[in-house]
C-alpha cells in the first residue's frame, strides 16, 4: 500500500476523461430526485414525533420482533445465496452441459416473475400439503408459515444478485493462475480455497449486499409464505402496511426509518470491505 | 534433473501440434526451444509440466515415467509468459505459496518458509518490495516474481515460457543476463521458450529449433548458427541468402555460368544455394563469381549491408561488408563469392536428398 499513504487524499482524481463537473452534477441531482428526498420526507415525519416517542414506538417488542425477523432472515437468504449463488456461477462458467443456455436464463427469472406470484408458488410447495411440504411433514420439518418459510422466498428473489455479479468476474479468471497454482504443488482444493476464491471476495460481496438489501426490502413473495404471525414470522415491511390501515403514521414511519438506517449502515459496511479488497489487488497481473 | 522426451505426439482435435517429438534435456543445462509462432513450442513445454498429456509417446524425470505423476506431483517451476501472478497476495505470499501449500509432513516451519522467499526476492533483486500487489509492479518486476515463485519448490526442472516476451527491448537485455547469472548459480536444470533467436543464441547452452510441430534441429549455438542442417533452420536463424542452381558434373552454376564453387560428389540437377551475407569475399575480375549491380547499402551498426541485384528473376541477395572495403564498391558492379555455403536439393530435384557441405579450405583450390 506504499503509494496509497504517499498520495494525500484529494477531493478529484486527475483523469483523462473530461467531464467530471457535469457527470458529478447530474449523479447528485437524480440522486437527489428519486432517492433523497422521498428519505429525507420519510425522516422528516419521524423527527416531528420527538425522540422518545420515537424510541418508545421502536422499542415496542412487536415492531423489535418484525425488525429482527426482517434483517436475520434476509441475513441468512444472503449468506445461502451466497454459497450457492458462487457454485451455480461456477458451474455456468466452468461446465459444458446439455441445457445450459436454459439454466443460465432461468437465473433472470425470480428478477422478471411478479414476487406474488412466486409468493403462491413457494407456499404451494412449501405448505404442509404441497409437493415438498408433504415429505417435509414426517420429518417434523416446517417451512410455510414460518421463518424458514420467509428464508425460502429470500433465497429465490436474492439468487439472481450474486450469480449475476460473480459470474463476470469468475469468467475473466485466467486459467494459467489455476495452472501455475498446480505446478506449484496446490491441490484442487487448495487451488480453490487459496487462489480463486479471494479473488472473487469484491464481487461476492456485492451480490451478497444485492441480495441481502433486496431481502430486507422484500414483501410480496414473503406475506404468501410467512404466516404472518405477530412476534413469529411478520416482517418489517408487513407491520408498516398493518400500522398504515391503522392510520398509525407514526408507527408506521419509525419502524420505515429504523430500516432505512439499519440497511444504510450496513451497506455501508459492506461498501467499504469490498472497496478495500478490490482497491487490493484490482487491475493487476 | 534429466528429462527425456521419447516419441512425443500431441494433437488437439485432429490437428498435431506436435508429431514424434524426441529430445534429451540434460541436469543442469539451459535449453531453449526456438522457433516461429505455432511451431509446438509452448505445446512442448506445457507436457513436460504435465499441465497436458501427450497423444503418444513418454516423458521421463530421471529414470521415472512421469506420465503416471500428475502436474503437482512433477515438481517443476513454471514461468507463464504472462506472469500469472496471485494478485490478492503480496510479493512475499506469491514467493512463499509453493512451500506453503505442501503438506505438513514436508512443510517447512513458517520462519523458514519466510526466510528463504525473502533470500530468493533477493537473488532476483526484489528486496524491499515484498508487501507490494502484483498490481503495483513493473513488467519486469512481476517477471521476477514469477521467477522467484517458481525457484522456491526447488524445482527438478525449470520451464519459461517465453519469460521476456512482454518486455521492452532494454529489460530484456537486462533480464537475459541476469537469468544467465542466476542459472548458473543456481544450477537448475532449464527449459525456455523464446521465438527471438538472439535472445537463444546468447543464452542457451544449447538450441532446439522447431517447426511446423517437429523439431529441426538440436545443438549449441555455433552449431546451429555455423552448421544449420535444413533450408528451415539455415533461413531462420540469422541472415541468409539463397538462390536456385543447377550442378553439372560437380560444379555449380548459377544461370549461365560456373560461381566457382565445387560440390564433387553430387548428382547433376537443379539445386538450392543457400550463404550467409557475411561469409562471402569479393573478387577483382570474375573468373567464377556471382555478380550483379548494388542497388541498395546501408549502415547497420559496424558493417555495411549491401543489396545486390543479380538479374531480374531472382530477388536481390544481401552481402556483408566492413565498411572501408564497401567504400569502393559503392554504386557499382560487384563480383563475390561465397566462402561458407550450403546445397539442399529437393525431392523433385534429384534422387539423392542429402544436403552437402563444402569446407572453406576447398574451395580456394575452386577459385578464381
Ligand atoms: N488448447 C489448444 N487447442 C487447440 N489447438 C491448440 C491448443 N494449444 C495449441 N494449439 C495449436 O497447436 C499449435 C502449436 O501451438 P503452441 O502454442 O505450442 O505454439 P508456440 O510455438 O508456443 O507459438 P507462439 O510462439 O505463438 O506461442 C498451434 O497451431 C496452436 O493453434
Ligand atoms: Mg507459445
Amino acid at each position: 500500500m506504499a503509494f496509497r499513504s504517499s498520495t494525500r487524499w484529494r477531493f478529484r482524481q486527475p483523469s483523462v476523461i473530461p467531464g467530471f463537473g457535469l457527470a458529478l452534477g447530474v449523479t447528485l441531482t437524480w440522486l437527489t430526485l428519486i432517492v433523497l428526498i422521498p428519505l429525507s420526507g420519510l425522516i422528516w415525519r419521524s423527527s416531528g414525533l420527538g425522540w422518545s416517542s420515537f424510541m418508545a414506538l421502536v422499542l415496542d417488542e412487536r415492531t423489535v420482533n418484525a425488525l429482527t425477523i426482517s434483517f436475520g432472515t434476509a441475513f441468512i437468504a444472503a449468506v445461502v445465496n451466497l454459497f450457492f449463488g458462487v457454485i451455480l456461477a461456477w458451474v455456468l462458467v466452468r461446465y459444458r452441459f446439455p441445457g445450459k443456455r436454459v439454466i443460465d436464463a432461468m437465473v433472470d427469472l425470480p428478477f422478471a416473475l411478479p414476487t406474488a406470484v412466486a409468493g403462491i408458488a413457494l407456499t404451494a410447495l412449501y405448505a404442509p400439503n404441497g409437493w415438498i411440504g408433504s415429505f417435509l411433514e414426517p420429518l417434523g420439518i416446517k417451512i410455510a408459515f414460518t421463518p424458514a418459510g420467509i428464508v425460502v422466498a429470500l433465497v429465490f428473489v436474492g439468487l439472481p444478485f450474486v450469480v449475476r455479479t460473480v459470474q463476470p468476474v469468475m469468467e475473466e479468471i485466467d486459467k494459467e493462475v489455476e495452472e501455475a497454482a498446480a505446478t506449484l504443488g496446490a491441490n484442487r482444493y487448495q487451488t480453490i480455497s487459496r487462489v480463486l476464491l479471494p479473488g472473487l471476495l469484491p464481487a461476492g460481496l456485492t451480490g451478497f449486499a444485492l441480495a441481502f438489501a433486496r431481502g430486507v426490502g422484500e414483501y410480496g413473495s414473503v406475506i404468501f409464505i410467512a404466516g404472518n404471525l405477530p412476534y413469529v414470522s411478520e416482517i418489517a415491511p408487513l407491520l408498516i402496511i398493518i400500522r398504515l390501515e391503522e392510520f398509525n403514521y407514526p408507527a408506521a414511519t419509525a419502524i420505515a426509518t429504523v430500516m432505512l438506517f439499519l440497511s444504510f449502515i450496513m451497506l455501508l459496511v459492506i461498501n467499504s470491505i469490498q472497496a478495500w479488497s478490490r482497491r487490493r489487488y484490482s487491475n493487476g497481473a | 534433473m534429466e528429462v527425456r522426451v521419447q516419441n512425443i505426439r500431441k494433437e488437439f482435435g485432429r490437428f498435431p501440434a506436435l508429431d514424434d517429438v524426441s529430445l534429451d534435456i540434460r541436469s543442469g543445462e539451459l535449453i531453449a526451444l526456438l522457433g516461429p509462432s505455432g511451431s509446438g513450442k509452448t505445446t512442448l513445454l506445457r507436457l513436460i509440466a504435465g499441465l497436458e498429456s501427450p497423444t503418444d509417446g513418454t516423458i521421463f524425470f530421471g529414470a521415472d515415467d512421469a506420465s503416471k505423476k500428475s502436474v503437482q506431483q512433477r515438481n517443476i517451476g513454471f514461468v507463464f509468459q504472462h506472469y500469472a501472478l496471485f494478485r490478492h497476495m503480496t510479493v512475499l505470499d506469491n514467493v512463499s505459496f509453493g512451500l506453503k501449500v505442501r503438506p505438513s509432513s514436508r512443510r517447512p516451519p513458517a520462519a523458514e518458509i519466510r526466510r528463504r522467499a525473502t533470500d530468493l526476492l533477493e537473488l532476483v533483486q526484489l528486496s524491499g518490495l515484498e508487501k507490494r500487489y502484483p498490481a503495483q509492479l513493473s513488467g519486469g518486476q512481476r517477471q521476477r516474481v514469477a521467477l522467484a515463485r517458481a525457484m522456491a519448490v526447488e524445482p527438478n526442472v525449470l520451464l519459461l515460457d517465453e519469460p521476456f516476451g512482454a518486455l521492452d527491448a532494454q529489460v530484456r537485455k537486462e533480464l537475459r543476463k541476469w537469468l544467465r547469472e542466476i542459472h548458473d548459480r543456481t544450477g537448475h536444470t532449464t527449459v525456455f521458450v523464446t521465438h527471438d533467436q538472439e535472445e537463444a543464441l546468447e543464452l542457451a547452452d544449447r538450441v532446439v529449433v522447431m517447426s511446423k510441430g517437429a523439431i529441426e534441429q538440436v545443438g549449441t549455438p555455433d552449431d546451429i548458427y555455423d552448421h544449420p542442417v535444413s533450408p528451415f533452420v539455415y533461413g531462420f536463424i540469422g541472415q541468409s541468402n539463397c538462390i536456385n542452381v543447377t550442378l553439372s558434373s560437380g560444379e555449380i552454376w548459377f544461370e549461365d555460368r560456373p560461381i566457382g564453387l565445387r560440390a564433387a560428389n553430387e548428382p547433376d540437377g537443379a539445386a538450392t544455394l543457400y550463404f550467409r551475407p557475411h561469409d562471402i569475399e569479393l573478387i577483382d575480375g570474375c573468373g567464377g563469381c556471382l555478380a550483379g549491380l548494388v542497388t541498395a547499402s546501408r549502415r547497420v551498426a559496424g558493417t555495411r549491408h549491401l543489396e545486390i541485384d543479380l538479374g531480374r528473376a531472382h530477388p536481390p541477395v544481401e552481402i556483408e561488408l566492413p565498411p572501408e572495403r564497401a567504400s569502393s564498391t559503392d554504386h557499382t558492379r560487384v563480383a563475390f563469392r561465397p566462402t561458407k555455403w550450403k546445397l539442399f536439393r529437393k525431392e523433385g530435384d534429384i534422387a539423392a536428398a542429402q544436403p552437402v557441405e563444402e569446407p572453406a579450405s576447398q574451395l580456394a583450390r575452386t577459385g578464381t
